[in-house]
């Protein structure tokens, strides 16, 4: 794995990068560059990465620090108590997993929350959407729904899923027994099963303090069990209990980029992570009330539109479009358009605030759990959640009037986004003949050649949505089907690849599936708690047979192009230690750290089937990938086309 | 699927939905709600309704609910551009399709009395049979168990001529498949075209007129679904196993000839979702990536030489025909054919003249030796009956006197699958007649040695290695062998009589079924045959030294574990592992405890009537009702798929003649009730075994339908005619 750009010195005489590839981003960082407006994107030119920390040479644990274990022999080094670069590495991993761990799964218990409190009457507004889910939720949970009113069922579920984070649901999270059987055993035999998301977070921090564990090997087992607390936990329970609550998903189309704003209606962006606020804010915007209150301001109407996840959470439910992704956060705000902005966690930048007071924009934060200095603070809570809702859009609304000159971006993608997993074993088969089948069967025969889950974030250190948009393109044209979560998702959708049309673009194999189905090549799976989703259609396709018998026999992979914060390490990790190969962008934050970096690649396959790599340079992700997926293809023999299977009366009788 | 495909898929199932509905809201008014629905003689109401949703519809009214739902799954079609995925909604389209073709084509049995034949082949008049009843699903369920009928093709549209239609009937038929017709193409349809290229259409020749609507295929879809319920042991209701069985076991497919319209495209899609691909003439889209079926969904531009061949391998169905060295077509597929009076060049033995046919084991055997003593047919003047003795010799290393009646038996299967040649009957009952079409095609009687010979070899290949046939057609000749054969079928008579189910140590199994009954499994004793009465004790053993690794095994005893009841522990175990666990225990001799299961091919079944002490026995043809208060087709629903139903048991009829019929239970003397057409048929074997059970006059006690249905008023005729059964221990 190669070193970051930011520590080879030479870099600085080439050609500027280009800010990004979406023409409605670069419109405004010109506009804001013209105006002098200080972004993430300008930010980023003037502040290098900490050559040390970015390739995990700095140990700043504890006062005796920090320690930089760089210049000659730096491989010999050892920080002051002797912590070596391996101990040191794996540290920081396992705090970053366990940071996006907390991330997620707090969001998790949140959810969870709601719905306990809605199966009590105790909200305004929440109610279960999707009953049947319920149910099925139940029955995974080994939860008895004989004679039960929906409420108690919705009670027990939400106690369970809460025991999940509170680690008194048994010695093994619940949805563990969702992976296939294999994948169980891998993890039994290797401990790795976690027993609960705090107490796994909690063991975290509690190994990675001074004095504590220091093999890095023995560090990043608990880094993997850690993060399956995510992925089979916390993130699964997200995903699952938001359906409950606020609907599965099922195509719809809208639109992306910041071409959805409005010059003529009120514009409220909703941005940040969890649906509990978005889903009230959505039924506030649509309400008769609030929008002739909106028109007693002189506005048409009121235009609600996403950032970032909260943006994939309302847009796979209710088709609300996404202005952008995580870097078009200030882009939105220097539009003028934006009346107001509605946050609650994750990935909300500090810079909005001085942003919006250039501009008429209303940053209001809403969560107890994150304020903004000089933000407005409109504390939600599921109590009050749709009078809280109105009164937030009302205040949108007020601030129409303060508007001055809008500059709107006029771009736009078409997009196709609402597939669950469940509406994806649907519209193989229709209701009669739902399942995976058709899926597996394609692989197999080498329509598809496999699948990849382009995923995570944006990184203004790399080209905005450039790695993205090119993965997506050309795996697709090698046949490779592509899902699609979180910012990722956006990128491609503001490029209009989430379109059924995208077929054209695709291998003759691929678009005969896809012309079958009618589906676009790349699918958009949703939030990034929603990779939960990918775990369990891998599950469910390593079950409906053919190819092998756990997630690491699949021809798939995981890649996240433009990575930027912890939680897309929860992510990776989590998936490489549920049998995928995943491959980071941007750069190597353990790159010194050889150790670390051979455990997570060699290391990991050998243990668990998967592993986590680091690679900057998109031509050579493509190229990484495709050989696995070859490698996977070759192992479970349907590298080759084979003959046409004729059935004869005693081949029946064999079945 | 193709968008185009997906929009006229949804569009022909709105158009189908919005006619059930007018026909309902019309069959309602006219003949009012409560207004009976019986499809002829079957026990599974509307089939592909009561098999996908468990509804059973028995009034009109009773076709609101699943109507109702046909019109919930109607999506919406896909959009110009920017479209959601339309595979998974044009599948639900096309079950929605077929639940309003089932009531359309319902209906006309209220609305249109006389529109369908409810008969097994045309009238002089009427082209259409309509649904077929239990009675046929079953007969014809053998022919798709064992693998002479591998599945069917489903026909709409008409051929490009006559010519075409009839050569691909033909074809169909020399891959062994039945061939379901409805609807029609710019008003022809295929069925009218085989009639009028004077092809013999109905249910006995495999080629089969259901209706001139396209909505008419409902009735092949009836029969498949039907297929899954009776053999595959699959819950009404359970519609993911229903489809799944019909996907993995029944080998159909649709062919399209001419133009598929909305309607067709419809059909076609409620098709797919059972694993039925379409092969079309004409140039529409096409879906090729597997999933839903096998391999391809739609094939087009298919021309019509290749249109079987295609069709077949799309299916992804291996079809191994023997090659039989005669001039008329060969296969399965000719077995049921008719050859009346007038339709002869000649008639060979039979009740107007002798005959016999005859196969032994000979020394000094020339293989492929096939002599005409006598005069060949060119001799013979057009209309004759001529007497005939089919003398056959083989020799093998591994032949056994045990297997000659088993070879010799074939020979009705071997001979009836020529087309144009009919036989009946066997040993000294043969009887025989040529067509005027086999005749004028060049077929002799030299080609009914070359049948045998032929067919020996292929089917008997492991046990005769050597096969020499005469024909005798003089009078002289005829009664020597006759002489000869009368000692040797004597003889044979007597060994099997010897072998009882003491007397062996080895049962032999057959599961044959298990294509379609994969759980269930038979086991043939001496003393009790195949529940089809098809494959006998010496069947199994002979099967089973032809073909080591077939469908019949060896099953050694092994401990007796009961004795008055018939369980060992070598069966035992071998039904266990078989079964796939789903049997632990069976007694062979009880239907009361742990009785053998069916796979649905059952002759006769016979069920405990309560109050009677004793049971009824009722044969598949039997249409009306049974003192066990449900009819035939109702019965078999609760004793096939290989399931153990205490008190209920499918056997073959001639296991009422053994000694060990139900010899646990109290054996023949609990025998009560029996439709009369069943007791006449059997009354020689049932008087026999009556005798020796010690109940000589047993046989007129029993009560038929013209004495009794209901069960009170059967004990009331035992009691007068003074039934055995009555003085008997209680059954329980």
């Amino acid at each position: 794995m190669s070193d970051s750009e930011e520590t080879k010195p030479k870099k600085k005489k080439e050609e500027p990068r280009a800010k990004s590839i979406d023409p409605a981003a670069l419109e405004v960082i010109a506009k804001a560059g013209a105006e002098g407006i200080s972004t993430v994107f300008s930010r980023v030119d003037e502040m290098k990465a900490c050559p040390i920390g970015a390739a995990g040479s700095c140990c700043q644990l504890c006062a005796m620090g920090p320690c930089r274990l760089v210049g000659k022999n730096a491989e010999e080094k050892t920080g002051i108590c002797g912590a070596t670069h391996g101990t040191i590495g794996a540290r920081y991993m396992v705090r970053a997993i366990a940071g996006g761990v907390a991330a997620h799964s707090d969001h998790g218990r949140d959810i969870a929350r709601t719905l306990l409190a809605v199966s009590k009457g105790n909200v305004q507004g929440y109610s279960i959407k999707d009953p049947d889910k319920l149910y099925r939720v139940a029955e995974m949970m080994s939860i008895s729904t004989d004679g039960k009113e929906m409420n108690d069922v919705a009670a027990e579920v939400a106690q369970k899923a809460l025991d999940n984070f509170n680690g008194v649901a048994g010695d093994e999270l619940t949805y563990v027994s969702r992976a296939p059987q294999k994948r169980q055993e891998i993890w039994r035999k290797l401990g790795l099963v976690p027993r609960g998301v705090d107490r796994e977070v909690v063991e975290s921090m509690h190994r990675t303090h001074v004095g504590v564990d220091q093999d890095a090997d023995h560090l990043l087992d608990q880094g993997m069990r850690t993060s399956l607390a995510d992925g089979w936990g916390g993130a699964m329970l997200a995903t699952d209990l938001s359906d409950v609550l606020f609907g599965t998903p099922k195509p719809l189309i809208s639109q992306a980029n910041l071409g959805v704003l409005k010059e003529d209606e009120v514009n409220i962006i909703v941005h940040g992570h969890e649906p509990t606020l978005s889903e009230m804010i959505v039924a506030a915007a649509q309400d008769p009330e609030v929008i002739e209150y909106a028109r007693s301001k002189g506005a048409a109407g009121i235009n609600l539109a996403g950032i970032c996840c909260t943006a994939n959470e309302v847009l796979m439910r209710h088709g609300i479009p996404p202005a952008g992704n995580f870097l078009h956060q200030e882009l939105a705000i220097i539009t003028g358009a934006v009346d107001a902005m509605i946050v609650d966690v994750q990935c909300v930048m500090q810079a909005l605030q001085p942003l919006a007071e250039k501009f008429h924009t209303k940053l209001i934060t809403t969560s107890p759990k994150a304020k903004i200095p000089n933000a407005t603070h409109v504390e939600f809570d599921e109590e009050h959640a749709l009078d809280i809702a109105k009164d937030i859009v009302r205040m949108g609304v007020d601030n129409y009037v303060n508007r001055g000159e809008v500059a709107i971006p006029q771009y736009t993608g078409d997009l196709v986004a609402g597939f669950s997993h469940e509406y994806i074993n649907y519209m193989l088969g229709g209701k009669y003949r739902a399942s995976f089948r058709p899926l597996n069967d394609n692989i197999m025969n080498g329509k598809i050649q496999g699948a990849v889950a382009i995923v995570g974030c944006n990184n203004p250190r790399v080209t905005q949505d450039e790695g993205i948009i090119y993965l997506v393109r050309e795996l697709i044209k090698r046949d490779i089907l592509v899902v699609q979560t979180g910012c990722a998702a956006h990128a491609s959708a503001k490029h209009g690849l989430l379109t059924p049309e995208t077929m054209e673009m695709a291998g003759d194999g691929l678009k005969e599936v896809c012309e079958a189905v009618g589906m676009p090549p790349v699918l958009h799976l949703g939030s990034c708690v929603d990779n939960s989703r990918i775990l369990t259609i891998l599950s469910q396709v390593v079950e409906e047979g053919g190819l092998g018998d756990d997630i690491s026999d699949l021809p798939v992979a995981a890649i996240c192009p433009e990575y930027y914060c912890e939680k897309a390490l929860a992510i990776g990790t989590y998936a490489a230690a549920s049998g995928a190969y995943v491959v980071f962008g941007v750069r190597n934050p353990v790159a010194d750290c050889t150790e670390v970096v051979d455990i997570m690649s060699n290391g990991w396959e050998k243990k668990v089937g998967g592993q986590l790599v680091f690679e900057p340079e998109n031509e050579k992700i493509l190229e990484m990938v495709m050989s696995h997926i070859q490698k996977k293809r070759e192992a479970l023999g349907i590298h080759e086309e084979k003959e046409r299977v004729l059935l004869d009366m005693a081949a029946r009788r064999e079945l | 699927m193709s968008k185009l495909i997906a929009s006229s898929v949804i569009a022909g199932a709105h158009q189908f939905v919005s006619e059930a509905e007018e026909k309902l809201q019309q069959a309602i008014d006219t003949a009012g709600p409560e207004a009976d629905i019986n499809l002829p003689n079957t026990g599974y109401y509307l089939p592909v309704i009561y098999g996908l949703t468990g509804m059973k519809v028995e009034k009109i009214k009773d076709m609101e609910a699943p109507l109702a739902h046909a019109r919930e799954l109607l999506p919406e079609g896909p959009a110009e551009r920017l479209w959601t995925p339309y595979l998974g909604t044009a599948l639900d389209a096309g079950v929605a399709t077929l639940f309003a073709c089932e009531i359309i084509e319902s209906l006309r049995y209220v609305l249109e009395p006389g529109f369908y034949t409810e008969t097994d082949a045309p009238t002089e008049d009427n082209l259409w049979l309509g649904a077929a009843d239990d009675v046929i699903m079953r007969e014809r369920g053998v022919e798709f168990v064992d693998g002479t009928a591998p599945g069917f093709a489903a026909i709409t549209g008409a051929a490009p001529d006559v010519e075409t239609a009839v050569q691909i009937a033909q074809e169909l038929k020399q891959k062994m498949l039945y061939v379901f017709i409805a609807g029609k193409d710019d008003g022809v349809s295929f069925a009218e075209q085989l009639v009028e290229g004077g092809v013999e259409l109905g249910w006995n020749t495999r080629l089969v007129p259901f209706s001139p609507y396209i909505s008419g295929h409902i009735w092949s879809l009836g029969f498949a679904t039907r297929a899954a319920l009776a053999f595959g042991g699959v819950q009404p209701g359970d519609y993911r196993n229903v489809l799944k069985y019909n996907k993995d076991r029944v080998f159909a497919f649709v062919l399209a000839f001419g133009r598929v319209t909305d309607r067709k495209y419809a059909a076609a899609a409620g098709a797919i979702s059972y694993g039925f691909p379409t092969i079309a003439t004409s140039d529409i889209p096409e879906i090729l990536p597997t999933g839903v079926c096998t391999y391809e969904h739609v094939v087009s531009n298919v021309e019509c030489d290749d249109i079987v061949a295609r069709a077949i391998e799309v299916r992804g169905l291996k079809v191994v025909v023997t090659e039989v060295p005669v001039p008329v077509a060969y296969s399965p597929a000719f077995e049921g054919e008719r050859i009346r009076k007038g339709e002869y060049w000649v008639e060979m033995a039979g009740p107007k003249s002798t005959g016999c046919e005859f196969t032994e084991i000979a020394d000094d055997v020339e293989d492929g030796k096939v002599t005409v003593a006598g005069p060949e047919i060119g001799d013979i003047e057009q209309g004759s009956t001529v007497p005939i003795a089919i003398h056959v010799e083989v020799s093998g290393r591994k032949m056994q006197k045990d297997f000659e009646p088993i070879l010799e038996r074939q020979g009705h299967t071997f001979f009836n699958e020529a087309e144009g040649v009919l036989h009946m009957g066997q040993r000294d009952t043969v009887w025989m007649r040529i067509s005027n079409r086999a005749k004028e095609a060049g077929f002799t009687f030299e080609h009914l040695g070359k049948i045998i010979h032929a067919r020996y070899h292929a089917d008997f290949g492991e046990v005769v290695d050597k096969v020499q046939v005469t024909i005798y057609t003089r009078q002289e000749d005829v009664e020597r062998i006759l002489e000869k054969a009368a000692k040797a079928y004597h003889e044979r008579d007597e060994r099997l009589g010897s072998l009882t189910d003491e007397s062996v140590d080895t049962f032999y199994s057959c599961i044959l079924c298990q294509s379609f009954a994969p759980t269930h499994v038979c086991v043939i004793t001496p003393e009790r045959p195949g529940l089809c009465g098809s494959y006998n004790w010496l069947d199994g053993k002979a099967a089973y030294e032809m073909n080591p690794t077939g469908g019949n095994q060896p099953v050694p005893k092994g401990e007796t574990v009961d004795e008055e009841r018939g369980q060992w522990s070598g069966v035992n175990e071998y039904v266990k592992e078989h079964s796939q666990g789903m049997v632990e225990a069976f007694n062979t001799y009880s239907m009361l405890e742990n009785p053998m299961t069916s796979c649905g091919c059952f002759e006769v079944i016979s069920c405990i009537l309560p109050m009677c002490n004793g049971i009824m026995t009722v044969n598949r043809e039997f249409k009306g009702e049974t003192p066990s208060g449900m009819k035939f087709s109702t019965l078999a629903g609760s004793v096939g798929g290989g399931v153990q139903s205490p008190g209920f048991l499918g056997h073959s009829r001639f296991y009422m003649g053994s000694p060990k019929f139900i010899s646990a239970d109290g054996g023949i003397k609990r025998l009560v009730w029996m439709p009369k057409e069943l007791k006449e048929e059997m009354r020689e074997i049932l008087e026999k075994a009556a005798e020796k059970a010690g109940a000589p006059d047993l046989v007129d006690k029993i009560c038929t339908e013209e004495e009794a249905t209901e069960e009170s008023e059967v004990l009331e005729y035992l009691t007068k005619v003074g039934h055995p059964a009555l003085e008997m221990d209680p059954m329980f």
